[in-house]
């Protein structure tokens, strides 16, 4: 435990000394600032027109603003995700630090969760950075904010569930771009595996469907928690790490 | 400290390391010395359980490294061939991240990461960033980590490559001082380096172990033959230096005579005679006897390059090189 600790700790630092988080955080901030007032003037300019009408119709603010925007937040993630992974351990193999992690007193399985736990706080840290703009929702609506957390949550999960397969990617190579644009790929297949269903119903596709992170993310979008898809998640975390260590592994045997 | 017994590790192509068997006791300093690609690095990362052998064993304080390695890996000190450095950050930094990995932690680690500093002479850059630090200090930090859990066991793979000649001898001291409270096995394909910092030495050339033995006694191993030194001058006039040798060739138990050079009015001679006879005392007798002067007589010891020229079977390739070597430490490819 205090291994990982220490592994995390160093990788979250190293993130913030290089300019990588800043950057990643500024510009994420600034597309997510973008989309946020895009939504929130047109859901303005919605209820006047509704009031001008003379309709007093039940504008929803949670329905209107915060489930696409986290939406989009879900979306956004697929190219932040591998931007963090990417150096994971590309950059420890090609500097050759990784010497020194595999041959001091730490087991291989502390290593790969202390360095995932410190990609993903990275990734919670950028989207509740940018959540911050919820903040005037509250000044000046009233939305409900228990579809809103669990919306998050699946943000969260959908987050680390891909960095945990980016982490796996990033043992593969010594270099960080190839790692990342692999990443990429991997990402997006994930997410254009849930469009087969919309047309084809035989297993291939269900199972198809079934493997992509959109899939399950539908039940958090729409604020419900379901224990399904968390597991979903879950194992996708498992599965990533378990690949991970096993890829770590025969890094010591062959090389 | 250190039991290789048999160790063989095979890539997906090639042998790198074949059989070797070798050991080394408590506070020893240890060569291992080989051309490139004779299977160094190989050897060290088994010894460091950064890979398991092939087959084989091997233990280190009685751990097996393959058993028992995070045992193993809490005793060991390990300078890889490029020194594991994070460039983003500071070398004080570095050092309580190394440290805290090998288990230190509160008071203690402040006292160690103190003390290497001093040790290693890095206090003045702690603060600085490594990417900044040039290849010298660089090297130093890289033995400030290794030693930092104060380790029985220090593993160092060619560390003075890549430097020059007085961050060369820098290190070396460095590393000699080190020898009183760590076991050393420092490698190399630079011969003086080993006749100058080591003790004992292990040759190995092609994954295969070629030679283990201390320094001196490799020396005359090899000769197999006493030989000696002689220069020989005449009382008068210029010494004719074949009439000489044929004398010296007479005496019993020389076995070979071979003018060396010529000085001024005397030759320089190397005797060899067979082993074991002791010719030293004839010869004198024979050179006074002859109305010589004997002006020198000293053994003559092989350089640890003849040395392993001959175990190695002097092909090209072998050839080590004896100034130090200006190539960088190439990371190594990975298959
Ligand atoms: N990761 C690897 N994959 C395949 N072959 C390797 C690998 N590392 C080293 N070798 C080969 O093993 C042999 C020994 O290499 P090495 O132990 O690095 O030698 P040294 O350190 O003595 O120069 C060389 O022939 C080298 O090409
Ligand atoms: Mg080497």
């Amino acid at each position: 435990m205090r291994n990982i600790w220490i592994i995390c700790r160093r990788e979250l630092s190293s993130y913030f000394t290089s300019p990588i988080a800043w950057l990643l955080l500024t510009m994420y901030s600034v597309i997510f600032g973008f989309i946020f007032w895009n939504f929130v003037a047109e859901f303005i300019k919605q209820g006047m027109e509704m009031e001008m009408m003379g309709q007093a119709s039940p504008m929803n603010i949670n329905e209107q603003v915060i489930r696409p925007l986290l939406g989009t937040s879900s979306f956004l993630g697929l190219f932040v995700v591998p931007l963090i992974s990417m150096r994971l351990f590309a950059e420890e193999k090609r500097n050759g630090t990784i010497e020194l992690l595999a041959t001091s007193p730490v087991r291989d399985i502390e290593i790969i969760l202390g360095k995932w736990f410190a990609a993903t706080v990275l990734y919670c840290w950028i989207i509740l950075y940018a959540s911050i703009s919820f903040v005037f929702l509250f000044r000046f609506g009233n939305p409900d904010w228990k579809p809103m957390l669990v919306t998050l949550l699946g943000v969260f999960l959908q987050g680390a569930a891909l960095l945990a397969i980016g982490t796996f990617i990033s043992t593969l190579t010594k270099n960080q771009i190839i790692a990342g644009a692999l990443t990429f790929g991997a990402c997006l297949l994930l997410w254009v595996f849930s469009w087969v269903s919309s047309y084809d119903s035989s297993t291939w596709a269900q199972v198809m469907s079934y493997m992509s992170v959109i899939t399950h993310f539908d039940s958090f979008d729409r604020g419900v928690l379901s224990t399904k898809d968390a597991i979903y998640y879950l194992s996708v975390i498992f599965v990533g790490l378990f690949f991970t260590a096993r890829s770590m592994e025969s890094l010591r045997w062959r090389s | 400290m250190i039991t290789v017994t048999d160790l063989t590790k095979r890539y997906a192509r090639t042998t790198a390391v074949d059989h070797i068997s070798f050991s080394v006791n408590k506070g020893d300093i240890v060569g291992f010395l080989g051309p490139n690609g004779a299977g160094k690095t190989t050897t060290m990362r088994m010894l460091t359980c950064f890979f398991p052998p092939t087959s084989g064993k091997a233990t280190v304080a009685g751990f097996d490294v393959f058993d028992q390695s995070i045992e193993v890996r809490r005793r060991i000190g390990y300078l890889p061939e490029a020194p594991p450095l994070y460039l983003e950050m500071e070398t004080i930094e570095y050092l309580r991240f190394v440290g805290r990995l090998k288990g230190l932690s509160g008071a203690d680690l402040e006292k160690r990461v103190t003390y290497v500093c001093d040790r290693c002479a890095i206090a003045d850059v702690k603060m600085k960033l490594l990417g900044k630090l040039s290849k010298g200090y660089r090297q130093r930090v890289g033995l400030a980590q290794a030693i930092i859990h104060n380790p029985d066991v220090l593993i160092l793979d060619e560390p003075t490559a890549g430097l020059d000649p007085k961050q060369i001898n820098e290190t070396r001291d460095l590393i000699k001082s080190l020898a009183g409270d760590h076991t050393i096995i420092l490698s190399t394909h630079i011969l003086p380096e080993v006749e100058q910092t080591c003790e004992r030495v292990i040759i190995i050339n092609k994954g295969k172990l070629v030679a283990t033995d201390s320094v001196q006694n490799l020396q005359a191993r090899a000769r197999g033959a006493e030989s000696v030194l002689i220069e020989v001058a005449p009382r008068t006039g210029s010494l004719a230096a074949p009439t000489a040798q044929q004398r010296l060739e007479k005496i019993a138990g020389v076995s070979r005579v071979q003018l060396k050079e010529e000085r001024g009015q005397g030759s320089v001679f190397e005797v060899e005679s067979d082993k074991g006879k002791l010719v030293r005392g004839d010869l004198a007798r024979a050179i006074v006897e002859a109305g010589w002067d004997l002006n020198e007589l000293r053994p003559s010891a092989m350089s640890l390059e003849e040395v392993f020229l001959q175990l190695t079977g002097s092909d090209a390739a072998a050839t080590p090189e004896a100034a130090p070597s200006t190539d960088a430490p190439a990371p190594e490819a990975e298959a």
